[in-house]
């Protein structure tokens, strides 16, 4: 009797046993394996973007954030103490970020802390603290660069400029990975790799750190010499319509994003447009030298400096008289560049215009790229017509306006642009303008740069500069003000241009708003920087004789 | 009397007789293979803890140190006649009693229930009550008329009653069934009649019910429905059952391999190392293991049953036998709240699981059995 209610008994247990491991022994394996089996993600590693020389612009480097199971945690509440201090936050601020997410179970606690400080947490051994690891964005160039590359955020994902533009390929692929984890969501062992990350990619620009430096400094100097608000300087390869510079102000630190503000990200050479002013003269005259109509000698009488067009009137600084095609460029004369235009279909104008790259968007990676407005023709009044011809009513971006002078220099050849490294000649070339008139609208504007010219501040020693001058009345809630914008746009050598370069000083108020004085200085100064750390022959040798110059040519590459 | 063992069948494995050393045994009263048995339950015990403790040494010395101490609580008391106990037992029991009530006004608290008394050492008396009534049961019935008469039932639900309600009320609602049982034991191995038994289950099954509707509130209700099916609520006392019964599962037939247990090295499995050793020993020791544990408890079992039949007296025939059945109940109850097949109330697996009281009390009871069998060969010479 007894014996067989202990067997009773026995086999009770040994059935129950038999029920749970034999019968239900998958459904109770994998019910254990999902408690501790975790697949987990491993980040992939950002790509490194570099110059067009390989040094690194954006780098990422591996850190740690600390995160923790805010029910487990606070169950420990008398540790929290000592937690927050390693952590550098308030004990309160920990409590109550704990607090708001008590019944769940990941909260970070901080994010990005240096290696050691993480050590220091996770040397504490405060049940429910971990770590995961992540990577950290770090700009060597910081403030330099910061507008073109713009930022990522905390997850490392692009925000702006071309760290968004490319951040797929940038970002690469996440791995994933099998663990182990114990109850406390601490990771005991890896088992293996599910997947293996792939790392974001490389990116090369076209940019050239050193130039990118000189600029951005010159570019600063201008702009705090000026008072000026704002400003922006682009820099093209002429040869491969690379953009070798581009740089902004104001700036801020794009590494402490506590400074962060949007005045401080807006790449202005491409999202801030605006009247060309007088820096589109070339392009009116090239228009006219093409249309057979013009040569750079036939004269034009600008008298009395006023030109009516129906009831408005276009004015001239001075009263320059009758000067020729050459000179309407070096006297920047708005009646004489309006009397060509009215004198020729507006098409043509328009044409041209629309084939140097105004009113579209490059295109070439940039977020925020504003494409500036160019009205069809066919809504054009005379006296919009006479305004195109010299750089009113429709707007471009320093990006466009740098474009533009690049078919000049590239003797009427326009090349797409690229903000990467090119390994291989630009194809898709367009000839916009025979080369014979690339060179006359040059030879006339290397006079500006003269010291009859409106701007002698922009010449640069050893180097025959090609270039003009802008000084555009700002529009402010749709009227015209006496702010300004002040421009330079110009190339060098004259000859054989390599370089074009771009400078836009916004709004200077230090008493000077003329493009000569406020914008060439320091295109002087960034153009002649850049050619000789390219060692670009120089071409205008005035005191040295001619062995050292054939034996400086011998060296160039 | 139904205590009836087949004699040669229960006992007769067990009885394996070699001269030399049965004779050093006998003469400290010891049983060759209930000793035996023990033993093996006692380092299979330390070695299921080294596992179940996350390989720390430390808690293997501790739990030795207190094996070692049992032991010899065994090997004391089995030197003890078992006509002396007798003498000793009302005052053992008085003296329970005493305690369990100072327990209840002065007795010091933790982990929410009230059991530790502190006289230079802390100790809960209600152990004690886990011997003493079962002794005080077959004290009572060694000069009475077997089976009980019905007018001695009242004493005889008293005696084991009055400790069991002071138990449940620290609250130890596994020490206080443990007691209950052992009366109960007592009485139905005094061979109550049938009549009594099926009546008194009846009634309870009838007025269950009526309770059920009328007595209990909404609360209690849910109480007694998550004691008795904790897996309604996993997060709570759910978590416990669910995590031991993935434990049992996951160890399959053959089981994970010592150290490899999974559900416990990882700290998902609640009391591992104590109450739910049960399930670390399951996952990594498979069914087979599960078997061979099961069949050395039937080998202590047994041969307990057997020193029962075998007893000379009335007294020490009840208490081998309510000894024997509670060892029983300690792992069936334990091994079947594990499992999920019991509501869980903390007891420990006998002789594996971590803790000193239990195993002191567990081994005392088998000092006495082996007591018992010494009384009888002394008897026969």
């Amino acid at each position: 009797m007894v014996v067989g209610l202990l067997l009773v008994g026995t086999l009770g247990i040994l059935a129950r046993a038999v029920y749970l491991q034999i019968l239900n022994k998958d459904f109770l394996q994998d019910q254990g394996y999902e408690r501790f089996l975790r697949v987990m993600e491993i980040p992939a590693y950002r790509g490194v973007i570099k110059d067009r020389h390989g040094e690194p612009l954006a780098v990422s480097s591996p850190v740690d954030s600390v995160w923790a199971n805010p029910k487990k945690l606070l169950q420990y509440s008398d540790r929290l103490g000592e937690l927050a201090h390693t952590l550098g936050i308030k004990t309160a601020e920990l409590e109550q970020r704990l607090q708001v997410k008590a019944d769940k179970e990941f909260a970070y606690l901080r994010r990005q802390v240096p290696p050691e400080i993480a050590q220091q947490v996770m040397d504490l051994h405060i049940p429910g603290v971990a770590l995961q690891r992540e990577y950290r964005r770090y700009y060597p160039t910081a403030e330099v660069t910061s507008h073109l590359l713009g930022f990522t955020d905390i997850d490392d994902i692009g925000q702006e400029g071309l760290e968004l533009t490319f951040n797929k390929s940038l970002q690469g692929i996440p791995g994933k990975k099998r663990v182990i984890k114990d109850r406390l969501g601490r990771t005991v062992e890896n088992l293996e790799s599910v997947l293996l990350p792939v790392p974001g990619q490389t990116l090369v620009l076209s940019i050239d750190r050193r130039i990118q430096y000189l600029a951005y400094r010159e570019l600063k100097a201008a702009v705090q010499e000026n008072k000026a608000s704002s400003g922006t300087a682009v820099m093209l390869d002429v040869r491969t319509g690379e953009i070798l510079a581009m740089v902004n102000q104001p700036a801020a630190n794009p590494n402490d994003r506590n400074q962060l503000r949007s005045e401080f990200l807006r790449n202005r050479s491409v999202t801030d447009v605006y009247e060309p002013g007088s820096t589109v003269k070339p392009f009116t005259i090239a228009m006219a030298l093409e249309s057979g109509a013009y040569r750079p000698t036939t004269l034009i009488n600008t008298s009395p400096g006023i030109l009516k067009v129906g009831r408005n009137r276009v004015r001239d600084v001075h009263n320059y008289g009758l000067i020729d095609v050459a000179r309407v460029i070096s006297k920047s004369s708005n009646v004489g560049a309006s009397k060509i235009a009215l004198s020729l279909p507006a098409e043509k104008l328009w044409d041209i215009y629309r084939r140097l790259g105004f009113g579209s968007a490059t295109h070439i990676g940039f977020s925020g790229e504003q494409s500036g407005v160019l009205h069809h023709y066919s809504h054009w009044s005379a006296i919009g017509h006479a305004n195109h011809s010299f750089g009113y009513g429709f707007s471009v971006t320093s990006l466009q306006l740098a474009q533009a002078y690049a078919v000049l220099a590239a003797d009427g050849i326009k090349r797409p642009l690229s903000i990467l490294r090119l390994d291989e000649p630009p194809r898709n070339e367009e000839r916009i303008m025979s080369a014979a008139t690339a060179r006359q609208v040059r030879t006339m504007m290397e006079a500006v740069v003269s010291d009859k010219g409106t701007a002698p501040k922009a010449a640069v020693a050893g180097y025959q500069v090609a270039g003009k001058t802008g000084t555009v009345h700002k529009i402010v809630d749709g009227r015209y003000t006496t702010r300004y914008l002040s421009l330079f746009a110009g190339m060098a050598p004259a000859d054989h241009p390599r370089l074009v370069l771009v400078v836009v000083i916004d709004d200077p108020r230090a008493g000077h708003h003329y493009g000569g004085q406020v914008a060439a200085p320091a295109f002087s100064a960034i153009m002649s920087g850049a050619l000789r750390l390219l060692n670009v022959t120089p071409d205008v040798v005035p005191t040295v004789n001619m062995a050292s110059v054939a034996a400086d040519r011998a060296r160039k590459p | 009397m139904r205590i009836s063992l087949p004699h040669g069948d229960a006992g007769g494995g067990f009885g394996a007789e070699s001269s030399p050393s049965r004779d050093l045994l006998s003469r400290v009263h010891m049983d060759g293979p209930l000793s035996l048995a023990l033993l093996t339950a006692a380092v299979l015990g330390l070695v299921v803890l080294y596992s179940a403790g996350q390989e720390n040494i430390g808690l293997v010395e501790r739990q030795s140190v207190r094996l070692a101490l049992s032991f010899m609580v065994m090997i004391v008391l089995a030197q003890v006649p078992s006509h002396q106990l007798q003498v000793w037992t009302p005052w053992l029991y008085l003296g329970g009693i005493v305690m369990l009530v100072a327990v209840l006004l002065v007795g010091e608290t933790s982990k929410g229930a009230q059991r530790w008394l502190d006289v230079g050492v802390r100790f809960q008396p209600s152990e004690i009550m886990k011997l003493a009534v079962p002794m005080m049961m077959a004290w009572y019935f060694a000069n009475r008329p077997l089976p009980p008469q019905f007018r001695h039932l009242l004493v005889a639900v008293l005696i084991p009653g009055v400790p069991m309600l002071l138990i449940a009320k620290q609250p130890d609602l596994g020490t206080a069934l443990l007691v209950g049982s052992a009366g109960a034991f007592a009485l139905f191995l005094g061979g109550l009649s049938w009549t009594i038994i099926l009546g008194s289950v009846a009634t309870v099954g009838c007025i269950a019910p009526v309770v059920w509707e009328f007595g209990l509130h909404d609360y209690q209700r849910q109480r007694v429905l998550t004691f008795l099916d904790p897996e309604n609520d996993p997060l709570g006392a759910g978590y416990h059952i669910i995590q031991s019964k993935i434990a049992i599962g996951s160890g399959g037939l053959y089981g994970k391999g010592w150290l490899n247990g999974t559900q416990a090295h990882l700290d998902f499995l609640p009391e591992g190392t104590t109450d739910f050793i049960f399930a670390v020993f399951s996952e990594e020791f498979g069914l087979i293991g599960v078997c061979m544990l099961l069949a050395l408890y039937a080998v202590i079992v047994g041969r307990s049953l057997y020193i029962a039949a075998s007893a000379p007296d009335t007294f020490s025939r009840l208490l081998a036998g309510s000894i024997a059945l509670i060892f029983f109940v300690y792992v069936f109850v334990n091994a079947g709240m594990v499992s999920g097949l019991l509501p869980v109330v903390g007891l420990p697996l006998p002789l594996i699981s971590y803790g000193g009281t239990s195993l002191v009390t567990i081994m005392g009871g088998f000092g006495m059995l082996m007591s018992i069998y010494s009384s009888r060969r002394w008897l026969s010479q």
